[in-house]
């Protein structure tokens, strides 16, 4: 008799773990459960191309119910488990119903961070997480009228250049001195501020938004030095949080994030974890906990491997990327703890340029605008783990690639 | 529905039908073909679904467009028939189009 294996979370993790679970040899069961009543679906394109109209509902499935059905992976989906039983080998759903497994895969994500703001919960004023919060604010997004973003983060910034492609009058408000400031080197944030500022967008930075007021619905956000915005629309995108709830109460081991080792094994050897709710210890970077769909897919397949138990160590470089109005923003590694920006190409009046972070003579991460050649490049440079110039990076005279070790081309 | 298929690095052929207005990338998705990752879910950002097109589709399916391009040469040293699979669109046309996984 087969073994169950049930994978929480119908996500970008799930979608890759369960066809990866078959291709290890998994012969049992296969139950994923979702709590959103769709298929798992690219979450990236909701604040770029499905906002924008540019695609529908069914093209942002990952696979088709057809790829899954021929696997064998069954779904329970609009379903939220609510506490796992590790004694008992079993979880409990929201609706009441208990399900036995023999191995555990908790895909849970993430979740919007909540601001507890006075009139926040005005008819007008959305969060962006899922296909349904899109679909609400598709129905409030009218050319000419005005959407106030509450946050200068990828998402907000994205958010910001297509309700601006539709024509919505946008304004950025964004708590700290400039935008992106938790991710990105200063240069970085200047050159979005300038591309969003010249597309029309008002970016407002030092901005603490105090509240939002309105009748029916909004019509205005105040900031607590008293300015005001008027507002048709509000997006708050103000960053997100693990969902490691039922992890700990399980006890497992949680650290902002679920802790998991590099074959996704948490500290139950029966229950692996894949994704954004995790931390695990890149090679790299040391213990980390990405935001990212490359990292979910490429540790899924660990995941899998490992509950079919086989050791393939999850060990791929971290990369990101963010599509606004005619800039493809590529990013790879991660720039924590740099001590050094240098800047390829021109940043102040272009349009195409990379800025590389630098730590201890060392490339970290690289923020690649327009520059697809020279992002491959840097995932290269920054694996490898060599020394670098900084000369050398900044000179448009020489192809990045040629700088990576034993470069065949 | 158009049939594609992927001849695989290690030398089995995949045949799948792939709706119209899909990719080939996400044929290959649906139908677990080994060696198209797809990590970036087709926005042209990662270089992980390269396909060779059959030289006999070429002038179907068309080449590259620039960005295209420069992810192909950043991954490696691309042919003239390297494509990203996210990038081709599935036409009626391309019924029973023919794409190899490089190695």
């Amino acid at each position: 008799m087969g073994e169950t294996c049930i994978i929480v979370g119908a996500s970008h993790a799930a979608a890759q773990l369960a066809p990866s679970l078959r291709q290890e040899g998994w012969d049992g069961r296969i139950v994923v459960i979702g709590d959103e009543p769709h298929l798992p679906y690219h979450r990236p394109p909701l604040s770029k191309a499905y906002l924008l109209g540019e695609k529908r509902r069914e093209e942002l499935l990952i696979r088709t119910s057809d790829a899954y059905a021929r696997l064998g992976i069954e779904f329970r989906l609009g379903e939220r488990v609510t506490s796992i039983d590790r004694a008992s080998r079993s979880l409990a759903l929201a609706s009441g119903a208990s399900l036995a497994w023999d191995k555990l895969a908790l895909c849970t994500g993430t979740r919007v961070r909540t601001v507890d703001l006075p009139g926040v919960d005005l008819s007008g004023v959305y969060y962006l997480r899922s296909i349904a919060d899109i679909d609400r604010i598709r129905e409030d997004v009218r050319p000419g009228m005005r959407a106030v973003i509450v946050g200068g983060g990828y998402i907000g910034l994205e958010t910001a250049a297509v309700l601006n492609q539709i024509g919505m009058q946008v304004s950025v408000l964004e708590m700290a001195p400039r935008v992106l400031a938790r991710v990105t080197a200063p240069a970085v944030s200047a050159f979005f501020e300038r591309v969003h500022r010249e597309a029309g967008v008002d970016v407002c930075t030092g901005v603490s938004v105090a509240g939002f007021e309105g009748g029916a619905r909004v019509e205005r956000v105040i900031a607590r030095d008293g300015r005001r915005w008027a507002a048709d629309l509000v997006v708050i995108g103000v960053g997100v949080l693990p969902n490691v709830e039922i992890a700990a109460r399980a006890n497992l081991a949680v650290d902002d994030g679920i802790v998991v080792d590099a074959c996704a094994r948490t500290s139950d050897p029966d229950i692996v974890a894949v994704g954004d709710c995790t931390r695990h210890p890149s090679p790299w970077y040391g213990p980390v906990r990405l935001e990212s769909v490359p990292n979910a897919t490429e540790q899924a397949k660990s995941a899998a491997a490992a509950l079919c138990g086989k050791d393939k160590p999850y060990a791929a470089l971290p990369w990101f990327w963010s599509d606004q109005y005619d800039i493809k923003l590529q990013i790879a590694g991660l720039n924590q703890g740099y001590d050094s920006v240098v800047v390829r190409g021109e940043r102040e009046t272009g349009r195409s340029f990379a800025a590389f972070y630098l730590k201890a003579g060392r490339l970290v991460a690289a923020d690649c605008v327009n520059r697809p050649q020279d992002f491959m490049a840097s995932k290269r440079l920054i694996a490898d783990g060599g020394s670098v110039q900084a000369s050398q990076l900044v000179d448009e005279g020489i192809a990045l690639k040629t700088l990576v070790a034993g470069a065949d081309a | 529905m158009p049939i594609i298929r992927y001849v695989q690095a290690n030398g089995q052929i995949v045949e799948a039908d792939v709706p119209l207005g899909s990719s080939v990338m996400q044929g290959a998705v649906d139908h677990m073909v080994e060696g198209i990752v797809a990590e970036c879910g087709g926005a042209c950002s990662c270089a992980t679904c390269e396909v060779l097109v059959d030289e006999s589709w070429m002038s179907l399916v068309g080449e590259a467009c620039d960005i295209e391009r420069d992810m192909l040469e950043g991954a490696g040293t691309p042919r003239a028939n390297s494509r990203l699979s996210c990038q081709i669109e599935v036409t009626p046309e391309l019924d029973g189009l023919v794409v190899a996984v490089p190695a």
